[in-house]
């Protein structure tokens, strides 16, 4: 790559105010470094990949709404999640994690385990109740 | 009153995190060494489709090396002593970060992306493989010198501790790490040899899902995804492919860039003119690999799934490959 085709195109970058830095050889061939501000197949892939998340998010939430689910996993989705993480963050196995879907189960669990979400999602457990 | 320890630290922008904390802390202890030597003499450089792992629900592949390598291997081929450490407990953590500071000594630190304030939202993922530096704290706020970023930053304590206890996969469990001592002198010509040969060994390994094997493999896994999932899925698919290569600062070449800056680095210190041509090769690898980013990002731009445009940027890799399996035969030659 030359250094003057080091692509500057609009990202989502901007809104942090900040350009990355990338390698590319001058006019004599040497390597050097430029300021890139972003580039549109990155951008693209990038938004694509968001766009996905938010669908994901709006279904679960519908199937929350629907009663097929629970909102721990509303909230997985909304946090870009998947059951692996949450497990990992709460400190349980994935299989209970997934049975905490169930809106049955959920209904029934105790306050300790639901403080456990509740202090991952950062909400209270008032909340994550609520959003059922 | 309001406790303040600064230490007089250079920030330098870099392309890559690893690669930029490692030349910062080197720069910091008085031994110029640049991004690119790092990540070569590190041996950075790498392809691997890593299975049974999805992150975001896709496939993972790799472009470089995994956290925390680049680092190990560099220091041991400079013969730079380094103390590494994690924890199981952010109290402990957060003990020894503060007698470092205390101690005049800035840290490498690995961190989650997540919750990393500073950065875009839309860059915030479940990543844990980011490195910092910290080199100071006023108040609560502790003086942040991520490599990636133009400026330096800061983080509250409690945001901090978030972002070194991320879990999930390559969780950085507090990881810290400083250089301790050095050699009088860095012995750059051995290691760089090393480096280089270690990167060869790798990327020519006969293992299906490492270097050139794995770029095949990635190729033959594209040109399935048309036919056995649903477009979104085979979009979403190409579309990590791309994401992967595009880790911040890798200009489109997915670090072939970074790497053949450091063959040109190279060149001169061990005055070997081969290790100039091939540093344009590299380069040249490194446009191929933009190219296959571009015409992969109008596939899923255009949300398409006809199998024809899957196997054209298929061919591309598959290119890409075999120019690569000469490059890597030639290179451990020219060293």
């Amino acid at each position: 790559m030359k250094k003057k085709e080091v692509p500057q195109d609009k990202s989502n970058l901007e809104s942090a105010n900040f350009r990355e830095l990338c390698y590319a050889v001058d006019e004599d061939g040497k390597y050097t470094t430029a300021n890139s501000s972003g580039w549109e197949p990155k951008t693209v892939a990038l938004n694509n990949a968001i766009e996905e998340i938010n669908e994901r998010i709006e279904d679960a939430k519908n199937r929350v709404q629907k009663g097929e689910t629970s909102p721990i996993e509303y909230c997985m989705e909304l946090h870009k999640m998947d059951v692996g993480i949450l497990a990992s963050y709460v400190g349980l196995w994935q299989w209970r994690v997934k049975r905490h879907f169930k809106p049955a189960v959920f209904k029934k669990l105790n306050n300790k385990t639901l403080q456990k979400y509740a202090d991952v999602f950062e909400i209270s457990v008032d909340k994550l109740k609520k959003l059922e | 009153m309001k406790e303040e320890t600064i230490i007089n630290f250079t920030h330098h922008q870099a392309a890559h995190c690893e690669n930029g904390v490692v030349s910062n802390l080197m720069k910091h202890n008085g031994f110029s060494v640049s991004e690119p030597m790092v990540f070569g003499i590190g041996s950075g450089l790498l392809f691997c489709y890593i299975p049974f792992l999805k992150v975001n629900h896709a496939p993972v592949f790799t472009y470089r090396a995994m956290p925390g390598l680049i680092f190990k291997k560099f220091a041991k081929r400079t013969g730079v002593k380094m103390k590494r450490e994690k924890f199981s407990n952010p109290k402990d953590a957060k003990a020894r970060l503060d007698e470092n500071l205390k101690k005049n000594n800035p840290v490498g630190l690995q961190v989650g992306v997540y919750n990393l304030l500073y950065f875009p939202d839309e860059y915030r993922f479940h990543f844990n493989a980011h490195n910092m530096v910290v080199y100071g704290k006023q108040g609560d706020r502790y003086l942040i010198s991520d490599p990636v970023m133009e400026e330096v930053t800061s983080l509250s304590d409690k945001e901090l501790e978030k972002v070194r206890f991320a879990k999930g996969a390559f969780a950085p469990k507090g990881h810290m790490y400083y250089p301790v001592s050095f050699p009088e002198k860095l012995e750059f010509e051995k290691a760089i040899v090393k480096g280089i040969k270690d990167t060869c060994k790798t990327m020519l390994a006969p293992i299906p899902i490492v270097g050139v094997n794995g770029i095949h493999t990635t190729a033959g896994m594209i040109r399935k995804w048309p036919k056995k999932k649903d477009v979104k899925t085979a979009n979403h698919y190409l579309g990590q492919v791309v994401r992967m290569q595009e880790e911040i600062g890798t200009g489109g070449g997915g670090f072939r860039y970074i790497y053949a800056a450091f063959l040109q680095e190279s060149a001169k210190l061990l005055n070997n003119e081969k290790l100039n041509e091939l540093s344009k090769e590299m380069t040249e690898i490194g446009d191929l690999w933009r190219d296959f980013a571009v015409e992969a990002s109008r596939i899923y731009k255009n949300r398409s799934a006809k199998t024809d445009s899957y196997n054209k940027v298929a061919d591309q890799l598959d290119y890409i490959a075999d120019l690569e399996k000469v490059f890597f035969k030639k290179l451990k030659k020219a060293v």
